[in-house]
């Protein structure tokens, strides 16, 4: 009964997406108020049937029905109830209808938002139409979650052991929602090029979903990392694994833009960059989705898939930005300049700001495609790895940190370098003192890891200086805090990643009941290994006591659970954290005698990488909140002489 | 020519200077940090020299894992034409299996042996790395099984 509801839903939502594109584009282009009307209830009604396949399809997960394919293949009857639900998006057909559903709660937000003006509004709704239609044409010829089983079968097949786990269950919703949200900057930008309203209009209709893709994004990006941290028991927070990447894109892009759309909003500067940024970057996270689910790459994240699948987002993807862009060339040329800047301004910094993070995703792009495209030209399989990255991307945000503390020290159209100078100074010996102190107490003794930290501390002290310059002026308002933190967030995480990289110790060795392991100052005691039974798996679990200079601190106790129904096992790491370390230990394979294998690390900082990713999001939960609360800021409209 | 109009042309002269850097810089970053994915059978037709980094890819040959000394772990990987015994020292990825498919990185030792320093496995059930896939296609040892 659900998969019927579930199917009817969908084929209603794709013909109300449809009502809502045709009356969307139409009133942005006749500005009819009764095809606008349509368009906002079609648009709703769209979003209602969409909630209603996705309860149906969670429906189905709860109550384990198995005549259900996608149920039968990925869900279990002994799977804990929590579970049941993330594993709705824990495959292929299902994480699409999220897809879906993140795009139905976007329209329903520009319906309601209705900024902009109703022409702006109404055509952005019909972009936004346009993408639901194509994704929903897309669930329901190639990859329908609601086809039937028969004979169903008694049991399923369970879900992937690695996404059994509480963080990842909401790294897949973050990131959509930030990937999807893009979509509704995106939709604005292109109905600014359709009803040609090229203005900075679009850009502060458009500006509070951006916050919200780019928040949701930063948070995905980090809980991704920090699943990756502490599940796949390397120690290690990023990998350049290309799906990572396909995160990162959209992310770099949508940071300049953010940039970049404040300087439109303000003073018209780049206004045709900031559309063609929009563009940008729905389109990476369309891209990043392509390589996702296709399967065309080697990843953690790639489901079982057929190529069927992969062709039909290409063609979602080539229309979408092909698209898009012939409607900037079309339009671009109409756009006027924005008023011009002096060299030394907020404006150039912004525009130091994009070149900069346009560049790094560029270098991550290539990194990230180069191996398809050589694949596609002669059948040569190669991976592109780590040492690439370090020597292309870390250098440009090297740079990109130095000049960061500038911007929001210079004034619009003319900056003063002098008195920014003056303001940032004690950050300058902040950062220098830090870095002194890293390399005479940091062990190993690193260069590398004290030039890091004397950046990260520049950064951090730079926002501190920041807010204090400002208070000194006007009382601090929440907009004062949006930059800072963000910023700041910027440079703990750079400390968190420094201390990781430069000052980890490891230790793995084979012990006996009774042996110890020494690592990074601690004593880790092997008191051996007992059996443990879970809801939907068993584990061995391993007694390490702790000790730091003959004292016991704490006991930890990693474990190797062994999945049976998916014939998995999954090692679950035990993390000791002092909030600026991290002590790691993950249990290896049993060698027989009671002798295992184990893993320790200890990560000086490594906290400080999702801290800062919090505080960012952070940042730009303040921008968002002033948005919404304060009137827009005022366009400077002096001219400059 | 104006000043505004001046400035944007040296904006655009700057921004090709640095993007054809960049690139040449990118391109030869690229050149450098390449590692290639073989086969077994790549391996007996191609000979690759000790010491150079690649991903060597296959299934786990039942039978072959071997624990110890120590940390150590030895396995054969094979395609069914050719194998490549591997030596590890750590901790096998969570859903690494005998008979199944896996991609280890590293470098042959003059020895013959493949000295892996990491190994990944497949993350998925259902899942089987295209590296692998591929590889077993063009040894004729693929089949596409049901479930």
């Amino acid at each position: 009964m659900t998969g019927e509801l579930g199917q009817l839903a969908l084929c209603l939502a794709l013909a109300l997406s449809l009502v809502q594109a045709i009356a969307g584009l139409g009133a942005g282009h006749t500005q009819s108020p009764l095809a606008a009307r349509i368009a906002s209830h079609a648009a709703l009604g769209f979003a209602v049937f969409v909630c209603v396949a996705f309860g149906a399809l969670v429906a189905a997960f709860v109550t384990s029905d198995f005549s259900i394919l996608d149920v039968a293949q990925n869900s279990h009857t002994l799977k804990p109830l929590f579970y049941k639900i993330t594993g709705v998006w824990g495959n292929h057909e299902g994480s699409m209808l999220l897809w879906v559903l993140m795009l139905a709660i976007y329209t329903v937000l520009t319906v309601l938002g209705r900024r902009g003006g109703m022409r702006l509004t109404s055509a952005a709704l019909g972009v936004e139409g346009l993408l639901a239609v194509a994704f929903l044409l897309y669930i329901l010829l190639a990859s329908n979650p609601f086809l039937r089983l028969d004979p169903p079968p008694i049991e399923g097949a369970g879900l992937n052991a690695l996404l059994q786990d509480p963080g990842l269950s909401f790294h897949p919703p973050t990131l959509y929602l930030g990937y999807v949200g893009l979509s509704a900057t995106f939709a604005y930008a292109a109905a600014a090029l359709l009803t040609g309203e090229v203005d900075a209009g679009w850009a502060r209709a458009a500006r509070p979903f951006l916050l919200v893709a780019w928040c949701a994004l930063t948070l995905g990006i980090t809980a991704g990392s920090w699943w990756a941290y502490y599940v796949l028991g390397w120690g290690g927070f990023w990998f350049w694994d290309p799906v990572e990447n396909a995160s990162l894109m959209p992310w770099l892009v949508a940071t300049a833009l953010l940039h970049s759309a404040l300087a439109t909003e303000r003073t018209g500067a780049f206004r045709s960059w900031t559309l063609l940024l929009a563009i940008g970057a729905f389109s990476l996270s369309l891209i990043g989705t392509f390589l996702v689910r296709s399967g065309v790459l080697t990843s953690v994240h790639s489901f079982a898939n057929d190529p069927e699948r992969g062709k039909f987002i290409l063609c979602i993807l080539f229309v979408a930005i092909g698209g898009a862009l012939a409607l900037f060339a079309w339009r671009a040329p109409k756009l006027e300049s924005g008023t011009a800047f002096e060299p030394v301004s907020r404006e150039s910094a912004l525009l130091l700001n994009n070149l900069f993070l346009t560049a790094a995703a560029a270098t991550v792009f290539l990194g990230t495609l180069y191996p398809l495209f050589l694949e596609a030209a002669t059948g040569t399989r190669i991976s592109v790895g780590p040492p690439y990255f370090a020597v292309t991307f870390a250098p440009l945000f090297v740079v990109l940190l130095m000049l960061v503390p500038f911007g929001p020290r210079l004034g619009w159209r003319r900056g003063n370098l002098q008195s920014a100078m003056q303001t940032l100074a004690p950050g300058l010996a902040a950062a220098a003192l830090a870095g002194a102190l890293a390399l005479a107490i940091g062990a190993p003794r690193s260069l590398t890891a004290a030039a890091a930290v004397a950046l990260g501390v520049w950064v951090i002290a730079a926002s501190v200086l920041d807010l204090r310059s400002r208070s000194q002026t006007h009382a601090l308002s929440l907009h004062s805090f949006a930059s800072a933190l963000a910023h700041a967030g910027l440079g703990v995480t750079l400390l968190g990643i420094a201390g990781t990289i430069c000052w980890k110790s490891e230790a793995l060795e084979v012990v006996s009941p009774g042996q110890s392991i020494q690592v990074g100052g601690y004593s880790l005691q092997f008191d051996g290994v007992s059996a443990v039974a879970g809801p939907n798996y068993t584990a061995s679990r391993a007694a390490i006591e702790v000790r730091r200079n003959g004292t016991e601190i704490a006991r930890l106790a990693p474990e190797m659970r062994s999945y049976p129904v998916e014939g998995q096992a999954v090692s679950k790491t035990a993390i000791r954290t002092t909030g600026y370390s991290d002590l790691y230990v993950a249990l290896g394979d049993n060698r027989g005698g009671g002798r295992w294998l184990i893993r320790a690390f200890v990560n000086p900082l490594a906290p400080f990488i999702w801290l800062g990713g919090g505080l960012m999001a952070l940042g730009g939960l303040a921008s968002l909140l002033c948005r919404l609360r304060l009137p827009l800021p005022r366009p400077v409209l002096a001219p400059a002489e | 020519m104006n000043r505004k109009k001046q400035r944007r042309l040296w904006f655009a002269a700057a921004l090709v200077v640095a993007s054809i850097g960049g690139a040449a810089l990118v391109i030869a970053a690229l050149k450098d940090n390449v590692l290639y994915f073989y086969s077994p059978s790549d391996l007996q037709s191609r000979g690759v020299h000790p010491g150079v980094a690649f991903h060597l890819g296959g299934l786990v040959k039942p039978g072959s894992l071997k624990r110890g000394p120590g940390s150590e772990v030895r396995f054969v990987v094979t395609d069914g034409h050719a194998q490549v015994p591997v030596a590890y020292s750590g901790v096998l990825p969570d859903l690494f299996r005998e008979g199944q498919g896996v991609v280890a990185a590293g470098a042959l030792e003059s020895d013959g042996v493949f000295d892996a320093s990491e190994v990944l496995a497949k993350h998925d059930e259902r899942y089987m790395p295209p590296d692998v896939v591929d590889a077993l296609k063009r040894a004729g040892r693929w089949k596409e099984h049901g479930s």
